[in-house]
């Protein structure tokens, strides 16, 4: 008989460490180093230069006044949908709600490209029907109220995912006494219904404005071409023409985006707080209202919005992935599928991009995997103050804009490793770095949860029958969490295929990334080629929401974003 | 195997009120224990002490000469060779009954052979052998339940600890559970310790019977023993369904009293000293020579008619019937024997 002690809770010595470690790497060491430069270059005045240089207030204004406009759109059409598709009698809602929540997984620079090819004068689609403007006339999209435009309809699924989980999560019974008690569904909509879901509402558009701020695809393809900068793209513009100040100057404006955002955050999370009501008696199916004559319109309306807003804008980007020659006009008989074998079969830049994200992604997918099984463990089994640290400091590399953590990157990684003293600097591991560091939440979330939901029994019952830490985590909670790993695989491969704010500062010669081979390919003025890669890559998002969906049964609550 | 020794057990969670405070019992080899107390008195908390999910904040346990947990250390419930049936049962819904019942015999690296053996045993125990290649979400209540137990029966365990483990089942199941439970101990003979706030459950099961409130131990006996004669106002209250009365005693006297001695503590006698009395409904018997009180309340239980009956400076009795009486009516009893507690 084994006459030894030794401490309880026989989880290995090294996990807590481990845990630890790792998000020090990959949360505080790179944030806190963009800080302290931001701060070390404040304080020695580097920041005059960058206050009096015009530029930069207009970045400022220009970002300010995109995000707020697209926040407007964003909640119009976001609200509506969530409106018609949650309370009312609307047919087809599974079809409607997954083609609405598309533009939130397609890369912005695709959404950008698209509706560029939808209009303008050298709009492949509009040539082929014949309405396309008078060449020489300006692309309406290169203008403030274009990236607003396109920044209200990327981020409109997120006040509709807001206001959505609001709504579902109504009282029921709270609305059944309201019309037992003489209100009309119009009273109890208003009275009722409507101030209940107004923090859902508010949050979603806190999120939204957020997403605008940190966003880079849509002002850089839009932006650029008319010199209208925001500070995303302002930061990439300094990079671009690298100077003495450029660190310092960086530093600065991530700050400041970083400031915006974690605005926008505390307001999301002051509204979302008073929340608690929700508690109070059943939340279920929401009554669904009956439209009766009105039903037939607002289905007609919602489907015309999908069509503006995404079946015409990606017509338009298969209509120019097909065109002949940039120009030419597009028949039956002159659509090609030139440019699709150009990106997959002879250019060597589209083919190394491919070869760059998707191992990149895998990488990223499986590695926060193993990374992530154990830090949701520890998260499940600790205590309420600790797991919302981990959880907090995991969480602030992916809700701080992608932009600002690039910055991070490159400072922290400018000079050589300090032991190792080589550089990862402008190699494929510093992009490796940045997806774990930004997209470890993705892969958290959802394992944390189905930790957190996992009775604690089933480990103990395990832990009785002899079984140690390793084979436990093997043999009964893996297997259990295996379908919440399924999904974190998923979305992490998913966002991070399609990332290019990380990547667009990030990569070298032989480094790019699929996001960043369509901006080239864009900028280098190949519309076509950039447009067959965007229809791939929508292909691909497709594919993967699809496979998303098919597990979404078997998945804690809240783990595929575009469901609630 | 040996005996599984409390020695001053006590666990703080840091809410303020500590859960369990200096419980020491010692538990023979072999033997059923029941842990009984109302519920939030700690129980759980003792049995997860003992099985290794919580260390105790003061306190030892040991088993024979091998110390199990102390403020300091503790062998983790991997090492103990225990087994438990939890409330919930706890079977992994990933894995068949076979699968379940057969794991802890894989993580100790048996053979196939020997594994599909004892699985086949074990599920023969608990009559599920036709189940084997089921999942556990295809099983009834009373099913898993059993599952639960034959996972316990493959290792030979020193100690089972079973928590609340008919708390899910309907009436009609647990007394066939009862009955899977004693041949369980019979076969097995581990040392068992079932956690219960069911008198009639503890006392139909075990060979010994622990009373706990607050976190404290109040009392161990055996069934009969315990029954007979409980020590204090919470375990005569806890046991027996009686009514505790406040009456003047006999300073010097027996605790067992019989209605003869008994007459006078009925007669008002101001300034005595007021002692807790366990009258049993079984003891209260109809007579004219006896108390006078009123019936208070009386609900038809089938074979009989259970009373409450107020006496006459208020307290209330509780007694059995075999003839129907209607609230409000005047009788008189006589109390057959009632115990000091
Ligand atoms: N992990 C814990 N943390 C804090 N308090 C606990 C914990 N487990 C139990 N308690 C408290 O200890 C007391 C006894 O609980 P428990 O042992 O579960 O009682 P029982 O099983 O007898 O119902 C309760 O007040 C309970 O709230
Ligand atoms: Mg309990």
């Amino acid at each position: 008989m084994p006459r030894f002690l030794t401490l309880g809770n026989s989880q290995p010595r090294w996990l807590f460490p481990f845990v630890l470690t790792v998000l020090f790497l990959l949360s505080v060491l790179p944030l806190g180093r963009l800080a302290v430069t931001g701060i070390l270059s404040l304080v020695r005045g580097g920041g005059d230069g960058l206050l009096s240089d015009p530029g930069l207030w207009a970045a400022l204004w220009n970002t300010l006044t995109t995000s707020f406009y697209g926040m407007l759109v964003s909640v119009l059409i976001g609200g509506s949908f969530a409106l018609l598709l949650t309370l009312f009698d609307i047919r087809g809602k599974w079809i409607l709600g997954f083609l609405f929540m598309l533009p939130m997984m397609i890369p912005p620079q695709v959404t950008a490209l698209s509706w560029v090819g939808l209009t303008g004068p050298s709009s492949t689609l509009l040539k082929a029907i014949g309405m396309a403007p008078p060449l020489g006339s300006p692309q309406p999209l290169y203008s403030i109220g274009g990236i607003a435009l396109l920044l209200g309809v990327q981020n409109a699924p997120l006040v509709y995912l807001a206001l959505r989980a609001g709504l579902l999560a109504l009282p029921r019974d709270g609305i059944e006494a309201a019309r037992l008690s003489g209100a009309s569904a119009l009273q109890v909509l208003r009275d009722i219904i409507l101030p209940l879901a107004l923090p859902g509402f508010a949050a979603g558009a806190a999120m939204a404005f957020v997403s605008n701020v940190g966003n880079f695809g849509i002002p850089a393809i839009l932006g650029i071409p008319a010199s209208i900068y925001t500070l995303p793209t302002l930061i990439y513009a300094k990079f671009a023409s690298f100077g003495p100040s450029t660190f310092a100057d960086i530093s600065l404006l991530s700050g400041l985006i970083a400031l915006l955002s974690v605005a926008g955050l505390l307001i999301e999370e002051r509204v979302l707080r008073g929340r608690d009501y929700r508690i109070i008696g059943l939340s279920g199916r929401t009554a669904v209202f009956q439209l009766k004559g009105w039903r037939a319109v607002s289905e007609i309306l919602l489907w015309l919005v999908l069509l503006l807003i995404l079946i015409l804008p990606f017509a338009a980007l298969v209509a120019s992935s097909l065109a002949p020659a940039y120009g030419v006009p597009l028949n039956l008989k002159t659509a090609t599928t030139h440019a699709y074998e150009e990106v997959l079969l002879r250019q060597s830049v589209t083919q190394t991009a491919f070869r760059n994200s998707i191992g990149l992604s895998l990488a990223t997918a499986f590695g926060l995997l193993l990374v992530t099984v154990l830090m949701g463990y520890v998260v499940a089994r600790s205590g309420r103050r600790l797991a919302a640290l981990i959880g907090a400091l995991a969480d602030i590399p992916y809700a701080l804009p992608g932009i600002v953590l690039a910055v991070a990157c490159i400072l922290l990684f400018a000079a050589p490793l300090p032991v190792f003293g080589v550089s990862i600097y402008g190699t494929i591991w510093i992009l490796l770095f940045a997806y774990f560091s930004s997209f470890l939440a993705v892969s958290l979330r959802p394992i944390a949860s189905a930790f957190r939901q996992l009775d604690p029994s089933l480990e103990e019952a395990a832990r009785l029958a002899g079984a140690g830490f390793a084979r436990r985590m093997r043999d009964i909670l893996v297997p259990l969490i295996a379908p919440a790993a399924g999904a974190a695989v998923i979305l992490v491969f998913l966002i991070a295929c399609n990332e290019l704010t990380v990547s667009a500062l990030l990569w070298s010669a032989g480094t790019q990334t699929l996001g960043v081979a369509i901006y080239n390919l864009d900028d280098s003025g190949s519309f076509n080629l950039a447009s067959a890669l965007s229809v791939l890559v929508v292909g691909m998002v497709v594919v993967m929401m699809f496979l998303l969906e098919l597990l979404a049964n078997r998945l804690p609550k809240g783990v595929v974003p575009w469901r609630s | 195997m040996a005996q599984l020794i409390l020695n001053h057990l006590s666990k703080d969670f840091g809410t303020g009120k500590p859960a369990v405070t200096g419980v020491s019992l010692k538990i023979r080899e072999g033997g059923f224990l029941a842990l009984l107390g109302p519920s939030g008195c700690g129980k759980t908390t003792v049995l997860r002490m003992i099985a290794g999910f919580e260390q105790p904040s003061d306190g030892e346990i040991f088993l024979g000469e091998w110390r199990l947990a102390d403020v300091n250390a503790m062998v983790p419930p991997e090492k103990r060779n225990m087994a438990m049936v939890f409330q919930s049962y706890a079977l992994w819904p990933h894995m068949s009954v076979a699968d379940n019942v057969g794991y802890p015999l894989k993580v100790r690296g048996l053979s196939r052979d020997a594994r599909d053996r004892k699985i086949r045993e074990a599920l023969e125990a608990v009559r599920l052998d036709a189940y084997a290649d089921r999942r556990p979400a295809d099983l009834s209540g009373g099913q898993r339940q059993r599952v639960a137990l034959a996972r316990c029966l493959v290792t030979d365990p020193d100690v089972v600890l079973l928590d609340e483990p008919l708390a899910n089942l309907d009436r009609h199941l647990r007394q066939e559970m009862e009955e899977t439970f004693r041949e369980f101990h019979a076969r097995s003979g581990a040392t068992m310790i079932y956690v219960t706030h069911d008198q009639a459950e503890a006392m139909a099961l075990a060979t010994d019977v622990a009373v706990m409130a607050e976190g404290k131990l109040l009392q161990v006996a055996p069934p009969q023993e315990i029954y007979a004669r409980p020590e204090g106002r919470i375990v005569g209250g806890l046991i027996g369904q009686g009514a505790i009365l406040k009456l003047p005693w006999p300073v010097s006297g027996d605790r067992a009293l019989e209605w003869p001695a008994l007459q006078p503590s009925f007669v008002p006698k101001p300034g005595a000293h007021l002692a807790d009395v366990l009258v049993r409904p079984q003891d209260v018997v109809f007579s004219d020579e006896g108390l006078d009180v009123v019936v208070e309340a009386a609900v038809f239980e089938g074979e009989r008619h259970a009373l409450r009956l107020r006496l006459a400076d208020d307290q209330t009795l509780r007694a059995f019937s075999r003839r129907t009486v209607a609230v409000g009516d005047r009788i008189r009893v006589v109390i057959r024997s009632a115990w000091r507690l």
